[in-house]
């Protein structure tokens, strides 16, 4: 295969956010989580918790619960409003003050026709769900005491509310306020961090390590579980009641099983079986989804665990999955200027990669001639972070947007200076964009909205706006555009209903459109040559579409007919970009959090007994056998986790790993725990 | 293990006319343990003091009356009741001195036995199967009794036992050439009879009880013996239905020609049965024997030749036999332990010692072939220790005797440990037999502090002159004998500032025992205990060896030397450190001890400082460590890797 110089970049501090809040909509079986700097993504559970959207964040905007309306996705906060995401185009869609301070739990009933939301000032304020607003329609409560959490009865008509020191239910029908609960701990104050309502209990964690089971008509306490010494902050309870979960600030998920107290009985008890410890910090947010338990917390990953017990058979399912890094890529690569542009929330930066004048044998680290140089650290105007940003490939152009507008900025380098001016007079139909891409000779700019691409033609007076390509098919809004990627003739956008248009950039109308597959588009490239667009999958079927044909190509077909190798199948995160070596058109790069891989189109493919990974077997054979027994798949796992992997035009790789233990060492402390001879 | 000890005569027999019969119908048990009841089968009864050998009463009943049935003691009343005339019970007390002036009465029936039962009433069985309470019969003698027997069958055998707390009556009836055993019970009321297999009627019956059953044993005239155990049921009720009873098969004895005519079977317990009548397996013909038999094992356990001919009768009593015999009545005491394969296996060897005392070559065969033959890891180890036990007691014994080779081939054979046999190697060190001692040091994995210690002390006392003719193994000699010829090589050039090249203290063969003692394992604060028992010349001796030992050792000598055993360096620091721990006070006063421990004071010295050079060389290691690191998380790198 032959020897490649490997810039290995470490110097991009991405630093994921803490999750804060989760919810699952198991209509469209959907998770919504967001985190502590504003985000919400969500990810679909039918696609391998494939990260499907991004709602950028925001300063100043904190989450503190998330709710599920049919398809709208509702959110509230400390600074006291009530929000609506608009999950088209990636933003909010409204907000509304509830007028009641901080808000630090709403729920919708189970019909679906009201929001409650719990306020800093001890009231519980009900809400209308109207098609494009919500309504105040009144008050309850309203004594001293903020109410933390709360559970809405399946019927409807009962709602309990946590506090410090006390569990509130109140009374839809009559409006009263049935009051129970009374000091739950004598020494310190207790705050009833969750309640579950469920048909015949309410079940409540709190800051004493308890998970608490009342009987709702009389208030008394039935059981008392001691979970742990810290607090027990959030609780999950499955569609059928029988199995509850409750997460700690020392990072366990407990579960509890209403099981049987004697076999063949109808007398039952809650029971606490399992512990699962997947989590250094606390566990803020849990999500029960059938057949896994989905945990997040301070420690910013989001831990998929399957509940074996629910599983029949192996599968990629039945795995543990850790959701830690991104699944888009946060850094562009100016491949002929040799530049790096790292998206941070708040700012960007632009890097010159370093230079070398040494040769060596593999594995050797050469002498660094010239350092990496930061040339840029451009603030974000506004409090919107950032959404998607670029370099164009010659190093001359960067744009960025956030849901309030797109910035384009022309970058002069002379030998030692580097100066930047911003381009005015933006196209006004470019307000927002999903993604940005510059075509390869750094002519054109492409900004995708969510019902069009935008194509503005650069020069160096300035920018001029050309045209607006619609797909030919499409009548209805398509939704967001999550990949975009050009080859100067053609540009190929596909949306997250994985379907894909391919438009030809010399015509300026749209070419045509790649049958869609169940599976989301997690990456895709159009080879500068021969104009076939390989598309990666979240369920890592690899797809190679020839776009002057308009048919899959001999490669594709093969490769669905032999079937990919189970271990390429069975990795857990997916592809994030797709990159071609100049110098071999045979050669695909991918890569994933993990790995990255080169595709030899040439070489026959792994069949299902060979061996998957041979790279250790291949380097001990002799070369003439070697041949014999390689495959097409050539992995390479030395660096990870990877933010990125391209190619320069010099043929160098480019690898940006984020070490673990950087993220680890930038976490907040967690609660102390005595361990053994400490 | 069965014994039968030294036999007395207890009386003379008053043989019938032919010789046939030896002249007692029964032996019973009396007042008290030492006394029994011993009946004529003609006209009289006496009772006799069995230590005494004295007859302490006789009755005798008129000429033209017969006794038809044993008389028995009723410790109940302290009275003797005997049948004369099958009909006419009699009964009386030792105070009377004429039997005619007693009590007696007649009953409707004819008798067959009067049989004593423990703590209670005496039961009466009559010749047609009925049976009646003494005290009951006796208050109405003409009740009429009812036939449970036809009339053709023949009573061969009646007893009473204690099963669970109540006494059943058990007889053997023989009618038509089949077998019947009739059972009854009193509390609560049953009965119940069974055929025994195979029809022919035993020459001798003998019954035990056991857990929820009798077992029943049969001597027939074939030689054979067979058990049978017959189930007390525990609801009342009579069963008239003949039930079929199996039999088991526990001994098949050597007969000879033809078949037993005279012969009884007593079981002593649930292992051992007395056999008198049967020839002894290996014994000539023409001779009689008692022997007890282990049925477990098929084992003969003991054999008593018997003089004069012998009348198939035997009686077992209060832990004694008794057999008529020539014209005398015999009791032989006897003894039966706990049945196992390995006093099973020790009878043979006891058996060998006991005829002819065997010598300590054909101990050695004996025990070879026995190695050689058991193959079962379990039984041999089990075994070897019953066999080396015997072998030690008897050494202990018998000054003269002493097997070497036997001991040491059972301590090779692997299968014995010091807590098998515990006197085994201080019995070796009593011989001064140092090659066994080496071995047993180590081979056995658990022997105490004390004795290693006693070991110790016993090969420090010893001169080197006994113990250099002593044949060790060769492997730890040699091992020594590179130690000391590495040392006479070098001693003599460089004398450097450590005495690292000492000469060795002590004699080769010592050197190499007090190696196998410092492999002992121990635990330290035992040995402590024990260590403070040696004298101070001792101490400073096994010191000087140990540092000797040091020396070569911290030269790096013994890598050179290559043994399967060589103690290792820890085990001889801790020697020295136990050793100075336990006596320090009096090397501290002993002149003859300053340069020793002067020396070991510059060992210790030397070892801190050594250490505290490592150390050093740890933080700069550790430093290499962090340096090393601190390069490997930089910021940006070029690199050239291979793909394949």
């Amino acid at each position: 295969m032959g020897e490649f110089t490997v810039h290995r970049v470490r110097f991009f501090h991405y630093m994921p956010s803490g999750i804060c809040a989760m919810a699952f909509n198991r209509r469209t079986e959907r998770l919504a989580v967001a985190r502590t700097d504003g985000s919400v993504e969500l990810y679909s559970r039918t696609d391998h918790f494939f990260q499907e959207k991004v709602v950028p964040g925001r300063q100043q905007r904190s989450i503190q619960a998330l709710c599920w309306v049919g398809k709208r996705l509702f959110g509230a906060g400390l600074s006291g409003e009530i929000a609506e995401f608009d999950l088209d185009n990636l933003r909010l869609k409204f907000s509304q003050d509830a007028y009641g301070g901080p808000i630090w739990s709403i729920v919708c009933n189970p019909q679906g026709t009201h929001l409650a939301a719990g306020c800093e000032d001890g009231t519980v304020k009900l809400f209308e769900i109207l098609e494009d607003q919500i309504r105040f329609e009144r008050n309850m409560g309203g004594q001293k005491g903020r109410i933390i959490s709360l559970a809405w009865h399946s019927s409807g008509t009962k709602i309990a509310a946590g506090m410090i020191d006390m569990i509130k239910v109140f009374d839809l029908d009559s409006g009263e306020l049935r009051s129970r609960g009374s000091r739950m701990q004598q020494s310190q104050e207790c705050v009833v961090w969750s309640v579950l309502f469920l048909s015949d209990i309410i079940v409540s964690g709190d800051s004493a390590g308890k998970v608490k089971m009342w009987d709702v008509n009389t208030g008394t306490l039935i059981k008392n579980h001691q979970v742990t010494e810290w607090d027990v902050l959030t609780l999950s309870v499955s569609q059928d009641e029988t199995s509850l979960f409750a997460g700690t600030s020392e990072g366990t998920v407990v579960q509890f099983q209403l099981l049987d107290v004697v076999l063949g009985q109808e007398e039952k008890e809650w029971v606490r079986t399992r512990t699962f410890k997947n989590h250094t910090h606390d566990v803020i947010a849990l999500a029960e989804a059938d057949t896994v338990i989905i945990s997040g917390g301070m420690d910013t990953q989001l831990v998929v665990r399957p509940l074996l017990d629910k599983l029949d058979f192996k599968s990629r399912d039945s795995s543990l999955l850790k959701i830690l890094f991104p699944q888009r890529s946060l850094v562009s690569c100016a491949k002929k200027a040799g530049l790096l542009l790292f998206q941070y929330p708040t700012h960007l930066e632009l890097w010159r990669l370093g230079d070398t004048e040494g040769h060596g044998p593999p594995g050797c680290i050469l002498p660094v001639s010239r350092n990496p140089e930061k040339l840029l650290h451009l603030k974000i105007k506004g409090e919107d972070h950032v959404c998607c940003s670029a370099v164009a490939p010659c190093g001359e152009w960067i744009a960025y947007s956030t849901t309030s507008g797109i910035r384009l900025y022309r970058l002069q380098r002379d030998n030692k200076n580097v100066s930047i001016t911003k381009v005015p007079k933006l196209p006004k139909v470019l307000r927002h964009a999903h993604q940005l891409c510059f075509s390869p000779d750094s002519s054109h700019l492409y900004g995708t909205t969510s019902s069009a691409v935008h194509v503005v033609a650069l020069t160096s007076a300035g920018c001029k706006f050309e045209h607006s390509l619609k797909p030919n098919s499409c009548v209805e809004p398509f939704g967001n555009e999550s990949q975009e990627i050009s080859d100067g003739k053609f540009l190929a956008s596909a949306n997250s209903n994985s379907e894909i248009h391919i438009y030809n950039m010399h015509k300026l109308k749209a070419h045509c459109t790649v049958p869609v597959y169940r599976s989301g588009v997690s990456a895709m490239g159009i080879h500068p040559e021969t104009n076939n667009l390989v598309i990666v999958h979240a369920d890592h079927q690899i797809f190679e579409f020839s776009i002057e044909q308009m048919q899959y190509t001999d490669w594709s077909r093969r490769v669905q007919k032999e079937g990919l190798h189970h271990v390429w199948l069975e990795r857990d995160t997916p592809v994030i970009n797709v990159t071609f070596n100049p110098q071999n058109p045979n050669h695909v790069i991918l890569h994933d959090s993990y790995m990255f891989c080169i595709i030899d189109q040439s070489l026959p493919l792994p069949d299902r007994k060979s061996q998957f990974h041979n790279q250790l077997t291949l380097k001990s054979l002799p070369e003439a056998e070697r041949l014999k027994h390689s495959h097409a798949f050539k992995e390479c796992k030395l660096y990870q986790p990877l933010l990125c992997v391209d190619m320069l035009e010099n043929q160098s790789l480019v690898v940006v790993e984020r070490p673990l233990l950087d993220i680890t060492t930038n976490l907040p402390a967690p609660v102390r725990q005595k361990k053994f001879a400490t | 293990m069965a014994a039968l000890y030294e036999a007395t005569t207890l009386c003379v027999l008053n043989v019938g006319p032919g010789g046939s019969d030896s002249g007692i119908s029964g032996i019973e048990p009396s007042a008290d343990d030492d006394q029994v009841v011993v009946t004529d089968s003609a006209r009289s009864v006496t009772v006799y003091k069995v230590s005494d050998k004295k007859a302490l009463g006789s009755w005798t009943v008129k000429q033209g009356q017969t006794v038809t049935c044993p008389a028995i003691y009723n410790p109940q009343t302290s009275e003797y009741v005997v049948v004369t005339d099958s009909k006419v019970i009699r009964v009386w007390k030792d105070s009377d001195i004429n039997i005619d002036r007693a009590f007696k009465t007649t009953v409707s029936a004819d008798v067959w036995r009067v049989l004593s039962v423990p703590d209670s009433e005496p039961l009466v069985l009559f010749q047609r199967g009925a049976v009646r309470r003494l005290d009951t019969l006796l208050a109405d003698p003409q009740q009429p009794v009812e036939n449970v027997l036809p009339e053709e069958a023949v009573i061969r055998w009646s007893a009473v036992l204690n099963v669970e707390q109540q006494p059943c009556l058990m007889f053997l009836s023989e009618q038509k050439g089949e077998t019947l055993l009739l059972m009854q019970r009193r509390h609560p009321d049953s009965a119940a009879r069974y055929r025994l297999e195979g029809g022919e009627a035993p020459l001798s019956c003998s019954a035990l009880p056991c857990d929820g059953g009798v077992r029943l044993f049969c001597l027939y005239s074939s030689g054979s013996v067979y058990e049978s155990v017959v189930p007390i049921r525990g609801a009342g009720g009579v069963v008239e239905e003949v039930q079929p009873l199996p039999r088991t098969l526990l001994l098949n004895l050597p007969v000879g020609e033809g078949k037993l005519e005279s012969a009884s079977a007593v079981s002593l317990d649930d292992a051992h049965v007395a056999l008198v009548g049967v020839p002894h397996p290996s014994a000539g013909p023409g001779k009689d024997f008692l022997c007890i038999w282990n049925t477990n094992f098929q084992t003969l356990q003991a054999a008593k030749e018997m003089a004069g001919r012998i009348y198939g009768q035997l009686w077992c009593s209060c832990g004694k036999l008794y057999v008529p015999h020539g014209k005398s009545l015999s009791v032989i005491p006897f003894k039966c332990q706990k049945s196992s394969l390995a006093a099973a296996m020790g009878k043979l060897r006891q058996a060998g010692s006991n005829g002819t005392i065997a010598s300590a070559e054909e101990v050695q065969k004996k025990v070879s072939a026995f190695l050689s033959n058991l193959k079962n890891l379990h039984v041999i180890q089990v075994a070897a220790g019953g066999l080396a036990s015997v072998l030690v007691s008897r050494c202990q014994e018998q000054p003269g005797f002493y097997p070497h080779s036997a001991l040491v081939q059972l301590v090779h054979s692997q299968c014995l440990s010091y807590s098998v046999c515990p006197h085994l190697l201080t019995l070796a060190l009593e011989k001064k037999d140092y090659a066994l001692c080496q071995f047993c040091l180590q081979v056995f994995p658990d022997i105490p502090e004390a004795v290693a210690c006693s070991c110790l002390k016993a090969f420090l006392s010893e001169s080197d002159g006994t113990l250099d003719t002593v044949s060790l193994e060769r492997d730890s000699v040699a091992f020594v004998e590179g130690l000391i010829a590495n040392s006479t090589q070098e001693g003599g050039e460089t004398q450097s500032s450590m005495p690292l090249d000492m000469k060795c203290p002590v004699g080769l063969h010592k050197a190499v025992l007090l190696n196998e003692i410092l492999q002992v394992a121990y635990s330290d604060c035992f040995l402590l205990l024990h260590l403070k028992t040696l004298s101070a010349p001792q101490v400073i001796l096994f010191l000087q060896y140990l540092q000797f030992l040091y020396g070569k050792y911290s030269q790096d000598l013994h890598t050179q030397v290559s043994a399967l055993r060589s103690p290792a360096m820890t085990q001889i620091l801790d020697w020295i450190c136990l050793l100075v721990d336990a006596h320090f006070t009096v090397l501290v006063m002993a002149p003859e001890a300053r340069e020793l421990l002067s020396h070991l004071h510059k060992v210790v010295r030397l070892q801190v400082k050594v250490f505290s050079e490592l150390g050093k060389i740890e933080g700069c290691l550790q430093a290499l460590q962090k340096a090393k690191q601190s390069g490997d998380v930089c910021q940006y790198s070029i690199e050239v890797i291979e793909l394949f």
